[in-house]
């Protein structure tokens, strides 16, 4: 099949991208759509010119590197499925595609489709661990926790990090992602020592991010290719409150750092 | 020259309390004058970045990934094994042990597994402390499922991404180093030179892949986590970035090799659609716990498979290895499904590809349980092909997938070049010929939690910290070479785009560097390779310019050095005249076509020394010794 593609073209951070056009021919449908991206790029580099810069690695959608918007939705239209692993025979001869990076503020574009979600990584950073010794530890076996709670723990964890849920989002909010990681480890007896720490910290680096706040549209889940669900942001919301009703005092970050040295 | 493991002696199960005992150590206090360089953020690499600046080292870690959460032992699915015998079903560390010293055909040091073995259940406690959620039954406890290569469950799981929450338990870790303040962590980060003072590993040269800056960082020693070399074949399971790039450059700088030739092919991944395919993609090996492998009896047989009957169905693992049936060692199941194609049984258009075959399970267990435990792995399939495994068999093939030859490092995991650390599969150490399911997470983890934080004490208590600074010479020199080999990219503005010359050099290095491998074919390898590497540097064009994010640039970086790297694999099989593991010379076989090892005169590492390019590498020996364990034909019938 041929395909029509705009592509978002950006030099470098700051600088005004446009949307320019390129023809893909020859589409085998058992191409992935970053394969179809490979061929349209060998073409441009032999033509010399600039081939579209893109972020990808695994290639099996659990990196989480990928990160374009395809006419509007993030990784595409297929349900809970990374933009690597969508295929071209969801798309059909003469369709014209859109391919954006994504686009939020806490995500500044570095060049083309490739974006800046080091955001992700200091909300993480923050305090969204627990705060284990290497050794130590008692045996594996020593902290029972129930399937149900191991397994919806398990659900959240899931996320990839990928940052489509911000993607979507109208507000550009990483409440979906911050969610995920608080209720992953809330979930868990281990979690608990530092749970009201850690989702005060964790929203605190979301807001300085430059992160929106949720507004209940549902978009996230609906790009989230992990599927992870809204009702991890009502955990956090839960979490947050348990947190504030308690006082702040034991969520200061200084008593993180002070417990280390 | 005789290299010398440096394994401690003694009783088996003791030399590495024995061994700890003996390293010396850096005072709290003495422990922030020290600079460690960590390359790589896998598992191997984000955790040893973190327990080291934990410990209170000063840590630079790199990666060339955006985050540190998405090295490629993300993409693990099955298991990581450990010997708690929590099923009661006769495991145990010995167990273990010898399980992966026979799963690696006897080519790996007893002590260094025994170790991993021992550690082997640290890991699992770590993990569970930090907050994976490992697959659990119903009164709360820890679940196991079996893997190849062993008649017991000792693989620990979390659904099929137990890759991805190892790593996210690391990366949280890291991350929390990094709040403290004492791992810096510097992303999109490639290492492209070794520097080494005095013959001591002192610092690392890289590009900033956003700005295109080349720079420098010196430190008091380097530890290496930069994962395998599987994407020498250009089509494997590797992530697209994976590379040989930090592992090869050391090499150049006088760093032993050691046992490139032994490379893993996956059993069970989705075969290859067409030429313009980038990746192949694993199923996990957990799937053979219930699907059942099948070919056709008769040849070019193109029946849909609902239409075969049982009895012209030929499950060929189970016929040929009743005990372990489905579940033979990965070189093993291989092997068969490429002789069975090879005979024209093989199923699909291209005729490479065999059955893996869920109906007894469905009919047996029920869809829904079969769902529960593979569902992902069922999406991911359906995903990619648009067939479903529920209804119709899979089809699978195998693929280059891991790599257990890499940098020769001692017991403690240092390289013959001194501060200079390597980790996981970067380094060749405990696999030996062929790696068991379930064990990549195990020693990835076991080298960086457990296993450094000692050795690294004892190197570092021996010298000064920051006797070399970036001011060094060699740190200008080093700058210097790779700024002058990327302009050389740039200049040579040919006709031929790198991915082109990755593709050609896949297809060498598969057609005769691969499952199945002759003096023949080796040799061949041996002309194609320095042929097509002249024409790269005559015809490859590379796009865009040196201070830019360039993409083009990175790959051209890599795929030279595959160019160069291939021949010291080819070179290295074609001495290694015995079949092993992994290493499977068609001169060499059984008569029922099993790897004839040659223990009399193989039973060695082979650690191969930079010699220049167009020369070739000089050969050092160091001899492996069972002690605890037979030589023994390994016999999985």
């Amino acid at each position: 099949m041929n395909l029509t593609l705009l592509v978002w073209r950006q030099k470098g951070p700051g600088e005004i991208g446009n949307l320019d056009q390129y023809e893909a021919r020859n589409v085998n449908p058992e191409m992935s759509f970053l394969e179809m991206l490979d061929v349209v790029n060998e073409d441009l580099v032999i033509s010399g010119k600039e081939p579209i810069a893109f972020d990808h690695d695994c290639r099996e959608g659990i990196c989480g590197t990928c990160s374009q918007v395809i006419n509007g939705i993030p990784h595409g239209p297929e349900e809970k499925t990374a933009l690597c692993q969508l295929h071209m025979r969801h798309f059909k001869d003469g369709d014209t595609i859109y391919i954006e990076p994504w686009r939020a503020r806490a995500f500044p574009v570095i060049k083309d489709l490739i974006v800046d979600r080091s955001s992700l990584d200091r909300i993480i950073q923050a305090g969204g661990y627990i705060s284990t010794h290497t050794g130590g530890i008692p045996d594996a076996n020593a902290i029972l926790i129930s399937k149900h709670d191991a397994d919806t723990a398990m659900d959240a964890a899931e996320c990839i990090g990928c940052g489509a849920c911000v993607a979507a989002c109208p507000n550009s909010s990483a409440m979906l992602f911050t969610a995920a990681k608080v209720a992953h480890l809330a979930m868990l007896p281990q979690g608990q020592v530092e749970a009201k720490m850690r989702v005060c910290l964790t929203t605190e680096a979301m807001i300085k991010e430059g992160f929106g706040n949720c507004t209940n549209h549902y978009e996230c889940q609906a790009a989230c290719p992990k599927g992870i669900k809204v009702s991890f942001i009502a955990k956090l919301n839960r979490e947050f409150i348990k947190a504030f009703r308690s006082g702040r005092a034991d969520a200061e970050p200084t008593s993180d750092v002070s417990a280390q040295e | 020259m005789i290299l010398n493991g440096k394994c401690p002696s003694g009783p088996l199960a003791q030399k590495w309390d024995k061994h700890c005992q003996k390293l010396k150590l850096v005072s709290p206090a003495n422990k922030r004058r020290y600079t460690i360089i960590v390359v790589g953020t896998g598992l191997a690499g984000a955790s040893a970045a973190a327990t080291l600046g934990e410990l209170g080292y000063n840590v630079e870690a790199f990666c060339y990934q955006d985050s540190a959460r998405r090295g490629h032992s993300i993409a693990a699915q099955g298991g990581i094994n450990a010997a708690k015998n929590y099923p009661n079903d006769g495991d145990g560390i010995f167990r273990l042990f010898h399980d992966t010293i026979k799963g690696g055909d006897f080519r790996a040091r007893e002590a260094n597994v025994y170790r991993l073995a021992t550690l082997s259940n640290n890991i699992i406690d770590q993990c569970v402390a930090q907050g994976v959620p490992f697959a659990r039954d119903y009164a709360g406890y820890l679940e196991n499922r079996s893997f190849g290569g062993a008649q017991v469950s000792r693989t620990f799981y979390a659904r099929g991404q137990t890759g991805q929450q190892l790593l996210i338990g690391a990366y949280s870790a890291l991350s929390r180093q990094i709040k403290a303040g004492t791992v810096r962590l510097h992303p999109r980060s490639e290492m492209l030179d070794l520097v080494v003072v005095w013959g001591k590993a002192k610092g690392i040269t890289v590009r900033d892949m956003v700005t295109g800056e080349i720079q420098s960082y010196s430190a008091d020693a380097v530890c290496l986590c930069t994962g395998g070399y599987s994407n020498v074949f250009c089509l494997s399971t590797n992530a697209m970035g994976a590379n040989v790039t930090a592992a090869y450059r050391a090499y150049k700088k006088g760093a032993f090799f050691a046992n490139p030739c032994y490379t893993q092919i996956h059993p069970t991944c989705i075969p290859v659609s067409g030429d313009y395919q980038s990746k192949l993609t694993l199923m996990s090996e957990s799937l053979r716990n219930d699907g059942r492998v099948w070919v056709t009896r008769k040849k070019g047989d193109k029946r849909p498979p609902h239409e075969i009957p049982e009895e012209e169905r030929d499950y060929y693992l189970e016929r040929k290895y009743p005990s372990f049936g489905n579940l033979a060692p990965r070189d093993i199941a291989s092997r068969s499904a490429k002789e069975v194609c090879d005979e024209g049984r093989g199923i699909g258009v291209s005729g490479y590809g065999v059955y893996l075959d869920f109906a007894d399970a469905v009919k047996r267990l029920g869809e829904n349980v079969i769902q529960q435990k593979y569902g992902n792995l069922f999406e991911m399939y359906e995903r990619i092909t648009g067939e479903n495994a529920y209804k119709q068999p899979m089809r699978i093939y195998p693929a280059p997938h891991y790599t257990m030859g890499g940098l020769w490092v001692d017991y403690n995991l240092e390289g013959n070049i001194r501060g200079l650390f390597v980790l996981g599969e970067a380094n060749f150490s405990d696999h030996g010929a062929n790696r068991l399911g379930a064990s990549a997470l195990m020693q990835g983890l076991a080298d960086g939690y457990f296993i450094i934080p000692y050795t690294i004490a004892d190197y570092l208590a021996q010298i000064q910290p920051g006797e070399v600074t970036q001011d060094h010479p060699e740190f200008k020199k080093s700058r210097e070479e790779i700024r002058v080999l990327i302009k050389r990219f740039l200049t040579i503005n040919g006709k031929k785009t790198v991915n082109e010359f990755h593709r050609e050099l896949g297809r060498i290095m598969w057609e005769n560097v691969g499952m199945a491998r002759s003096e023949e074919s080796l040799k061949k390898a041996l002309q194609l390779i320095p042929a097509l590497r002249a024409e790269f540097w005559e015809n490859v064009k590379v796009s865009g310019s040196i201070s830019d994010l360039n993409q083009e640039l990175e790959k051209a970086g890599r795929v030279a050095d595959f160019l160069e790297f291939g021949e010291l694999m080819a070179r290295d099989a074609l001495h290694r005249n015995e079949s092993c593991g992994g290493h499977f010379r068609v001169e060499y076989q059984m008569p029922d076509g099993e790897a004839k090892r040659d223990d009399e005169n193989l039973c060695y590492v082979a650690a191969w020394e930079f010699k220049g390019i167009d020369n070739e590498p000089d050969m050092h020996k160091e001899p492996l010794t069972f002690e605890n364990i037979a030589l023994s034909i390994r016999s999985y019938k």
